[in-house]
């Protein structure tokens, strides 16, 4: 089909479309006034059933840590994809020269800047279930610290902290993880995912069962799983051309 | 056996992340070992979970959290007989595509097992699921993992496969979650069968019907129904043969599951009135894509792109089986899918093991380079027979079931059946008898331009290893024999009985009430199906042998017709897309006019 | 304007989608399906939002407070981070198709059809 008579078909079917969705969308709730039983019902029982002040973090990593778990594995998934498709067939090898920054002051604020924003990535995985925050948010930003290694500083410094194996290991050990600690529940006797480790006071960081453990887990699979994925990108970035 | 059930998915997640992590250290045969032996594990466990959901449901809840006054806080696996047989069926597959990895290919690297792990693990869940967005992860899960898979190879081929299936699937499933943000929005629920609930009482409205619509038509993308069913094609022409074995055999084939459990357990109490009309529209989805899927098969000249195009015929005849609302063509559905499977699945490894041999997976190129290779050959040809239902063999029982379901007004729907069937396997068997009896002339102008696959090579003489043919005897033996299993016929039927009776259903699993094992007497071997099963089969031979013998395709009359039909595949991805957009408007306004 | 937000999401959805069909561009596809993808949870976002309603964080604020609806936002926070790993396995296939073929216009790309 030609680009015009695709068009064509496109804005027809799209209009069609458009009445579909302003038709379906006015059955919606008026925006501000939603009644949903599942989130009520877990705003109430979230608190006292997991000691995880934050209800998306018990909703993330409890009530459907299995969905959770499924999207871990997509981020797998991606990164091995990401990795067949560009590492297997690359040849050439890498002149990591061509990615350093020269501006003095950059390479400082940045030599600086990685580490707090590491710690600051920590943090943010540790207090998921106590403050807005968890693996997810917390795996990006410690991602984003090491990245920052590349980009602010040189690509030397990022491949000596983060080589491709230790990323690959990192993530293959962020994804098992969260299946053992799955796994470990059955072996308790309880069900797949059920927290058997004890739930303990509200509020501190020892608390909240196996959320803590799960979110850690994930933040772990981020981290590496963005790492891997930068680097891939970088060494496509800075191949030798011949 | 309970917890059995989470085993299914978190096993070879499990393999699959140890693998990556260690694997690069431990030489072959070692991931291959690591990965047979877990799907074949899976495959038991699934085995099991079926034989345990004869007669009730297994309903699992992850993380321990049972429903509290019908409201689901957790997610749920809803384990019924079709949906265990169903992942058992992707087990299967998946250990017998591994099995021939082992040999095909000359140098593979751990991830591509860890990523058929995933892959396994992903459509098992899918099967089995009963949360609306928990079915949405697994469908994304699936979908990345295939792509990778149909992007890997050794040497550099067409990408274009995989772009189309992820931009056509990735819109597929943003359809799907728009559908699952309207349908929460109104229910407040993601349980399936909170949601049935929930829907049950209202007459339906705009939200609802156009919900539905985009969950059906997401999930028919993914089952490659006719307009969304561009990318199929194309995915498998490019992705390597043991990859295709699993796409063909039950990845596409659960989309059409997924729909049939969410129309019953989510929508069937709210569009209940409305049956006739839902009815008509998915029937002639299905009809549409039988006889399309057919007529583009035999049009085809690369072997894997034609079982591509068989398996959107087939799964159209799925489709109508779910489409005619009734509990003994469900059940005929699900035999449909299983024996249709697992027999495409055969035929596609067989073709496999011709490629890794000669180097060529092209029918006009490879004519009569098959000689050597006869009980290939053979597989092939049974394989195509099996799917054509000839009586008792393949698919025969899930037809009979399928055509026995069909209401007053259908009674056109065996002859449809009976002429798409006889399209595909004719393809399969002209092909069959090309290749490996060299009969037939050696090019033919209508059979689509030449596509160099990824795989094709020079043409080459190389040492067949025998374990290459074993998984796709094993695959054709459990196709073929399928319908002859004692009683198959009434467990599906029934299984379908208590998916039909949705409100039982629900009570069943959101509050663990009554158990119901209800068993339906089917009489599948009435007269039409064994004329129609019989009719097939000798339709398909005799039009292979006219191909054949007339030598050239394009010496058929009333060919003309299908040219502009090829032109449409036009392997760019914005045609694609388009289709894939006119299919939802022209589905859900028809929806919208007869489901009010 | 109480449905505004709606009628946002099935406005990117469309206009998404438009990009994706008219597309001369690999890149520009892949960043329009991101669209799409955005589109989805402004919809999932909006039908979750509550009026005078605070983050479902109990940190000091008392239980029965009214709050916006966790669901949703655990499942976008989720879906947003495995949308960029998507992304970039899209985005890897694009370089692949530069490297082998020369080209990045998806209308050119035909070699696999019939």
């Amino acid at each position: 089909m030609s680009l015009r008579t695709r068009t064509g078909l496109f804005l027809a079917s799209g209009s069609v479309l458009a009445g579909l969705l302003g038709w379906a969308f006015a059955g919606l709730p008026a925006f501000g006034h939603y009644h949903g039983v599942y989130g009520r019902a877990l705003d109430r029982v979230s608190l006292g059933q997991t000691h995880a002040m934050s209800t998306i973090a018990s909703v993330t990593f409890d009530y459907r840590g299995f969905d959770t778990l499924g999207e871990e594995f997509i981020l797998f998934a991606s990164v091995l994809g990401v990795s067949l498709l560009l590492r297997e067939m690359r040849e050439r090898d890498v002149d990591a020269k061509r990615l350093t920054e020269r501006f003095e002051p950059i390479r400082a604020t940045g030599r600086i800047g990685v580490p707090v924003l590491f710690l600051l990535g920590l943090f943010v995985i540790a207090h998921g279930y106590l403050s807005p925050g968890g693996g997810f948010q917390g795996g990006v930003v410690v991602a984003a610290a090491i990245v920052l290694l590349a980009i602010a500083v040189d690509y030397r410094a990022y491949s000596g902290l983060a080589p491709k194996s230790a990323a690959d290991l990192v993530e293959g050990v962020g994804a098992g993880g969260y299946v053992a600690i799955g796994l470990g529940g059955l072996v308790a006797g309880a069900t797949f995912l059920e927290s058997f480790v004890s739930r303990g006071t509200i509020g501190e960081l020892a608390s909240s069962g196996t959320i803590a453990l799960l979110s850690w887990s994930a933040g772990i699979e981020v981290a590496g799983a963005t790492v891997v994925l930068a680097s891939e990108f970088f060494e496509e970035l800075l191949a030798r051309r011949r | 056996m309970h917890s059995l059930v989470p085993l299914v998915v978190a096993l070879p997640l499990l393999a699959s992340a140890v693998l990556v992590a260690l694997g690069r250290h431990v030489p072959r045969p070692g991931p291959d070992v690591v990965a047979i032996a877990t799907a074949a594990a899976t495959s038991v466990l699934c085995v099991l979970l079926a034989y345990a959901a004869r007669d009730h449901d297994l309903v699992y809840w992850f993380g321990g959290w049972r429903p509290a006054h019908g409201i689901a806080l957790g997610i749920d696996f809803d384990v019924d007989f079709a949906s265990a047989c169903v992942a058992a069926l992707a087990s299967v597959v998946a250990t017998a595509s591994l099995v021939f990895s082992w040999h095909y290919f000359d140098e593979v690297g751990v991830l591509f097992h860890a990523l058929v792990l995933v892959f396994l693990a992903a459509m098992t869940g899918f099967a089995l699921s009963g949360d609306l967005f928990n079915l949405f992860v697994f469908l994304e899960l699936m979908s990345v993992v295939a792509v990778a898979l149909t992007a890997y190879g050794d040497e550099p081929g067409p990408l274009q496969g995989a772009l189309s299936f992820a931009v056509l699937n990735g819109i597929g499933a943003f359809f799907v979650l728009t559908g699952i943000g309207l349908v929460y929005a109104r229910t407040g629920a993601l349980n399936l069968e909170q949601v049935g609930r929930a829907l049950e009482h209202r007459r339906p409205d705009g939200l609802v019907v156009v919900a539905f619509a985009l969950i059906v038509c997401g999930f028919l993308t993914k089952a490659g129904i006719v307009p969304f069913h561009f990318w199929l094609s194309d995915a498998y022409a490019v992705a390597p043969a043991p990859v295709c074995a699993i796409f063909a055999g039950v990845m596409s084939d659960l989309g059409l599951h997924a729909a049939g459990r969410v129309y019953w357990s989510g929508f069937a109490g709210a569009l209940a009135s409305h049956e006739a009309g839902l009815r008509a529209v998915l029937v002639a989805l299905g009809c549409a894509s039988a006889l399309l899927g057919g007529a583009m098969a035999f049009l085809q000249r690369d072997l894997k792109r034609m079982i591509a195009f068989v398996t959107v015929s087939q799964l159209g005849v799925g489709l109508v089986g779910i489409g005619l609302l009734k509990a003994v063509a469900l059940g005929g559905s699900t035999l449909v899918v299983l024996s249709g499977g697992l027999l495409r699945a055969a035929a596609l490894l067989a073709v496999g093991l011709v490629i890794s041999v000669t180097g060529v997976g092209d029918e006009l190129r490879g004519r009569g380079m098959g000689r050597r290779l006869p009980l290939t050959g053979i597989v092939v040809a049974l394989a195509a027979i099996g799917l054509t239902g000839l009586p008792p063999f393949g698919t025969h029982a899930g037809r009979a079931l399928v055509e026995s379901g069909a209401p007053g007004g259908y009674g056109w729907l065996p002859v449809v059946l009976t002429v798409a069937s006889i399209l595909t396997s004719a393809a399969l068997l002209r092909a069959a008898g090309r290749v490996f009896l060299g009969w037939g002339a050696s090019s033919d102008s209508i059979l689509g331009p030449q596509h160099v696959s990824a795989e094709d090579e020079e043409p080459r003489q190389r040492p067949r290893s025998p374990v290459l043919l074993v998984p796709a005897v094993v695959l054709l033996l459990l196709g073929l024999g399928l319908s002859l299993y004692p009683s198959v016929a009434d467990q599906t039927t029934s299984a379908a009985a208590r998916v039909v009776d949705h409100r039982a259903h629900a009570a069943e699993v959101l509050a663990g009430g009554p158990l119901t094992a209800t068993r339906v007497d089917s009489d599948t071997f009435g007269a039409t199906s064994l004329v129609s099963g019989i009719v097939s089969a000798v339709g398909a031979v005799a039009l292979a042998l006219l191909t054949l013998r007339l030598r050239r395709v394009s010496d058929l009359p009333g060919l003309l017709l299908v040219r502009p039909l090829k032109a449409l595949h036009s392997g760019v991805v914005g045609d694609y897309v388009a289709w894939l957009v006119f299919g939802v408007a022209l589905v859900g306004a028809l929806f919208a006019f007869l489901l009010r | 304007m109480s449905y505004l937000p709606y009628a946002l999401a099935a406005w990117l959805f469309l206009v998404g989608l438009y990009g994706v069909v008219t597309s001369r561009n690999l890149i520009h596809l892949v960043v329009c399906l991101a669209v799409v993808q955005s589109s989805t949870y402004v919809l999932l976002l909006a039908i979750g939002y509550v009026e005078g309603g605070t983050a479902p964080i109990f940190n000091g604020i008392p239980l029965g407070k009214k709050t916006v609806d966790p669901v949703v936002q655990a499942l976008t926070l989720t879906d947003v981070v495995v949308s960029v790993t998507t992304m970039a396995l899209l985005l890897a296939i694009a370089v692949e198709v530069h490297k082998r073929t020369g080209t990045l216009d998806p209308d050119e790309l035909r070699e696999v059809r019939g």
